[in-house]
């Protein structure tokens, strides 16, 4: 077991945990946050997207001791003061979420977008989202989504 | 364990039925902007896009262990011998073998072929054999590991042609091809099913074969596709043990019938149906996976539940998953067709295979689907089409989107451009010629009652598409491109509902009771897994009640709670199940009108009300009604005609590709999708159905192939069964046309199957058009173009598109045997 310390979603954390265990795991397991989702494990679906350092990261593939002293955000953290963010808005409004799934990490992944290109061609949000499938939507609603969320400028 | 309700089952309706209360008043109040049409907010929506939807892997219960499935490592055999190494404290483990059944070793769907656990013959691989459970689920992949079994292997069936060699061979005594026997399970030796349609139930005359002017001739194949919606398989079982037996289980769980797997526990308990309670959690993806599946993963969580004394999840990993679950049938299909110079189909013979893989499951009904489905939209005076679903020693294949149609409509689609070029027509005025119409009989001899125009449709998605403009421009641009670029469309049809009589059989039950607080909440078992269905039955209610959208709620289905809606899948549930909401809604009206409780021209905020309290002076309202089937619509199992399904959505795609002639690669890079499907309930939402289905037949026809090894899928992940990301796919623009059907709620047709049965055919026409080749199967990757265009000698790298006449470069039994 080793100690592990992080900020998730603007809290501190300490944690004892085996320093190996998946992040993902220590958010659903242990921290009892299971918006983040599991669809392969091995880094391919982006389903268990999360924020680190401001990174879109897999976190199946990171060991928590890799999280020592890190920011992370979780879907969780993205709505505030009990209201959606705007980007939760617009996939709601757009259609951009049909089985829900996915749309944690898609939603993690469009602020990761937004961040680098606020104002991304089509070509950026293709892929920008590359890394995160989506078995329902075809994408063209989540592209939507993602345009409308950038047209209002904040996200 | 239903409460006792005063039931309000068909009672006669104060006013006529299927129209909205507000229009019966003689002075009504201003009405509600209507709801239907419009795009409200999805009902579950806000707790998705905040991470706080439930799905069962979410869940933890009090005392909760964890479930996992020892497997066969082998496709076909008979067990000798299992022994659990000594170097795992067994004593710690829960261990359910087929001994531990209650009631029967089967999973039920049609027939009883299909063991819950294998107990001495195992006929597929990865076929469960045996259960483990353990409070800590890290220790469980190392136990499944250490349970060891000794088999006596037999040779497999892997393919269609192995099954029908078997059959053959069995002819002449020989038996050792023959794995799955048909009796008492409704079919023959390695045939699950077999069908014979008959246009008119009459032969084909064969003078039409000697005097025809062209008999076009063809083989066409698709190969399996995973479903790959994101969320994995997993339920949660639990049981209560008295005296040792065990007298009521429930599962809880990622699915798309409750009822099924009400249905499937009934028999591995022997319990009865109200001791058997099912619940569907959130679920994230189905697509038809989770429609037979869940009665074997359900069967077996339940069966840990009751050994172990606590509850107990079972939730496969994707390799698991992807190995061990359902996939769309492989097929085969082989078209015979006559046909004038005048380019008039004058007879068709249709020959469609499916592989069913181990045991029957659904095989039969997706073997249905696409039979009815192979003749396509099209006029024949003579069809014969027969089908067979044939036992392979495959995992059983099972629904998946479409269900035996875009298998079938990928033949026919795929054949009518090859009649085309035969004849030196255009793909497009060879399917004018043929097209249905109004008025006339489609193969099953239905009278086509309702307005549908495939011509109009045909024109409108050349327009949107570009297609004349397109064609001439690859014509010059191809002659100088290393890119081939290329349009071709297909046309098609998609019955919704069940087929045939089989809406009769169901005879769905839809209630609506009245909450505390004068609201009305729907009670169907036709579950949401991203298609919408919470938020369209919610839109029905509130049109025909004229209340707000928000003031209608939909109850999470509960087998103990909900009534049998029937299943969710055939593209049923906005019509059929839709249609028992509005009709629900009416009769709810005029109950609570009628009883002076609600007033005639009420408000939104007298409705909740005066509901409010009628059920608290008088008790609880249920408003049911069941399923009547309309009085002109009758279908004949024996000889299969009459009318298939009530309704048909009406379709035409077009889709743009390109084929880069240096790496081989096909890419989508445009595609036009225009259907008609009555009533668009929910434009957005519709829209969503028909990008995501067209997404799914974009990988089904470029990307997504199961790789088969001794009938194991040996690229059983993401890694390397490659689906479309957001990178790959094209523009999809979905076009609708509005044609309101009697059928469904406020004309309402089903949507959700049709995208998946037009892409394959429309790409694949496309690319003959970019390449010349005409390449008779799916998936079509890479290596197939470059084999294709490196094995011919005419078939060079670079230059214009070859002549089509030089380029058939599938099996001589599809050269077109022009007169």
């Amino acid at each position: 077991m080793t100690t592990i310390h992080f900020t998730l979603n603007g809290t501190s954390i300490t944690i004892e945990t085996p320093p190996i265990k998946r992040l993902l795991d220590v958010l659903r397991e242990d921290l009892h946050l299971t918006g983040t989702k599991e669809g392969c494990g091995e880094g391919e679906c982006g389903s268990c997207s999360v924020l680190m350092n401001g990174e879109l990261v897999n976190s199946c593939l990171v060991p928590v001791l890799q999280a020592e002293g890190a920011t992370i955000c979780t879907i969780e953290g993205v709505a505030t003061e009990g209201r959606l963010a705007p980007v939760q808005q617009c996939f709601l409004e757009e259609g951009g979420a049909q089985c829900g799934i996915c749309t944690p990490g898609m939603i993690l992944a469009t602020h990761h977008l937004l961040e680098k290109y606020p104002q991304p061609t089509l070509l950026q949000i293709q892929e920008g989202l590359a890394g995160n499938l989506c078995r329902c939507t075809g994408y063209m609603r989540i592209f939507e989504s993602v345009r409308k969320a950038a047209a209002g400028g904040t996200f | 364990m239903k409460r006792s309700t005063k039931s309000t089952q068909n009672p006669k309706p104060s006013f006529p039925p299927n129209r909205k209360c507000s229009i019966l008043v003689d002075n009504p109040m201003p009405k509600n902007s209507p709801i239907l049409g419009t795009s409200p907010l999805r009902k579950e929506g806000v707790a998705k896009v905040l991470g706080l939807a439930q799905y069962i892997d979410d869940i933890t219960l009090p005392g909760m262990i964890y479930g996992a499935t020892v497997r066969s490592a082998i496709p076909r055999g008979r067990i000798l011998a299992i022994t659990f190494d000594p170097s795992i404290n067994w004593a710690e483990y829960t261990v359910v073998t087929a001994a531990d059944i209650p009631g029967e070793n089967t999973i039920i769907h049609l027939t009883k072929d299909h063991p819950c656990l294998a107990a001495e013959y195992v006929n597929h691989p990865d076929e469960p054999i045996l259960l483990l459970a353990h409070k800590d689920k890290t220790l469980l992949p190392a136990a499944v590991a250490a349970v060891k079994i000794e088999y006596e292997q037999y040779p497999g069936i892997f393919t269609i042609e192995d099954s029908e060699a078997g059959v053959l061979k069995a002819e002449q005594g020989d038996e050792s091809g023959i794995i799955w026997r048909g009796h008492g399970h409704g079919g023959t030796a390695n045939t699950f099913k077999t069908y014979l349609m008959q246009k008119d139930r009459t032969p084909i005359p064969a003078d039409i074969w000697a005097h025809a002017d062209y008999i076009v001739e063809g083989e066409y194949r698709t190969g399996a596709q995973e479903q790959l919606y994101i969320e994995n398989n997993g339920v949660i079982g639990e049981a209560v043990v008295e005296n040792g037996t065990v007298v009521e289980v429930k599962v809880q769980g990622s699915m798309q019938c409750p009822f099924y797997l009400v249905h499937a526990l009934e028999h591995v308990f022997a319990l009865p149906q109200d001791k058997c309670r099912v619940v569907q959690t959130e679920t994230g993806g189905a697509f038809g996976g989770k429609e037979d599946f869940p009665s074997v993963i359900g069967s077996h969580a339940a069966l840990l539940a009751m050994k172990a004394g606590c509850p107990v999840k079972m939730t496969y990993d994707r390799a698991e998953d992807m190995v061990a679950t359902t996939k769309r049938h492989p097929s085969r299909t082989r078209l015979k067709v006559a046909v004038s110079k005048e380019g008039k189909l004058l007879a068709g013979e249709i020959d469609f295979a499916i592989d069913g893989g181990a045991y029957a499951t659904l095989s039969p009904v997706v073997l249905s689907r696409g039979v009815i489905h192979a003749g396509g939209p099209y006029h024949w005076p003579h069809l014969t089409v027969r089908g067979k679903a044939m036992a392979t020693n495959i995992a059983p294949h099972g629904a998946f989107r479409g269900f035996g149609a875009p298998q079938s409509i990928f033949g026919i689609e795929r054949h009518m451009d090859k009649i085309a070029k035969t004849i030196g027509l255009t793909p497009e005025e060879l399917r004018r010629r043929n097209f249905l119409v109004e008025g006339g009989r489609t193969s099953t001899g239905q009278l086509l009652k309702e307005p549908m125009d495939m011509g109009a449709l045909l024109t409108r998605a050349l327009r949107e598409s570009g297609y004349h403009r397109k064609r001439e421009e690859f014509a010059l641009t191809n002659l100088s491109s290393p890119i081939k670029r290329g349009i071709g469309f297909a046309t098609f049809f998609h019955g919704s509902g069940f087929t045939g009589s089989g809406e009769r059989r169901l005879n769905s039950l839809v209630e609506i009771e009245i909450t505390p607080e004068g609201r009305p909440n729907i009670l169907v078992s036709s579950t949401e897994f991203g298609q919408g269905t919470n938020t369209i039955l919610c839109q029905v209610a509130a049109e025909t009640l004229n209340l707000p959208y928000e003031d209608i709620q939909i109850a999470q289905p509960d087998t103990y709670k909900v009534p049998n809606s029937g299943p969710t899948v055939a593209s049923r549930t906005a019509m059929i199940v839709g249609k028992l909401v509005e009709r629900a809604s009416t009769q709810l009206c005029g109950l609570l009108v009628g009883s002076g409780y609600v007033p005639e021209n009420y408000t939104a905020e007298q409705f909740k009300i005066g509901a409010a309290k009628y059920v608290t002076e008088l008790g609880a309202i249920k408003s049911s009604v069941r399923y009547e089937a309309p009085g002109d619509i009758f279908w004949d199992d024996e000889t299969y005609s009459g009318d298939a399904y009530p309704g048909y959505a009406w379709a035409v795609y077009v889709a743009e590709v390109a084929v880069d002639t240096r790496t081989y690669s096909a890419t989508c890079t445009d595609f036009h999708a225009l259907q008609e499907v009555g009533k668009v309930l929910h434009p957005k939402l519709a829209a969503g159905q028909i990008e995501g289905g067209v997404a799914q037949g974009i990988g089904y026809a470029l990307y997504e192939k199961c790789q088969w090894v001794n009938g194991r899928m040996a690229n059983n992940q993401m890694t390397n069964y490659i689906m479309p990301t957001s990178a790959d796919l094209p523009p999809i623009h979905a076009h609708f046309e509005e044609v309101p059907s009697i059928h469904g709620p406020g004309g309402a047709k089903g949507i959700g199957e049709l995208p998946m049965d037009g892409p394959a055919p429309a790409i694949l026409n496309a690319i003959e058009a970019a390449t010349g080749i005409a390449f008779p199967e799916i998936p079509l990757l890479p290596e197939d173009i470059f084999r294709a265009m490196t094995e011919q000698p005419s078939a060079s790298k670079s230059g214009a598109p070859h002549l089509a006449s030089e380029m058939w470069v599938d099996a001589p039994q599809n050269q077109a045997d022009a007169r």
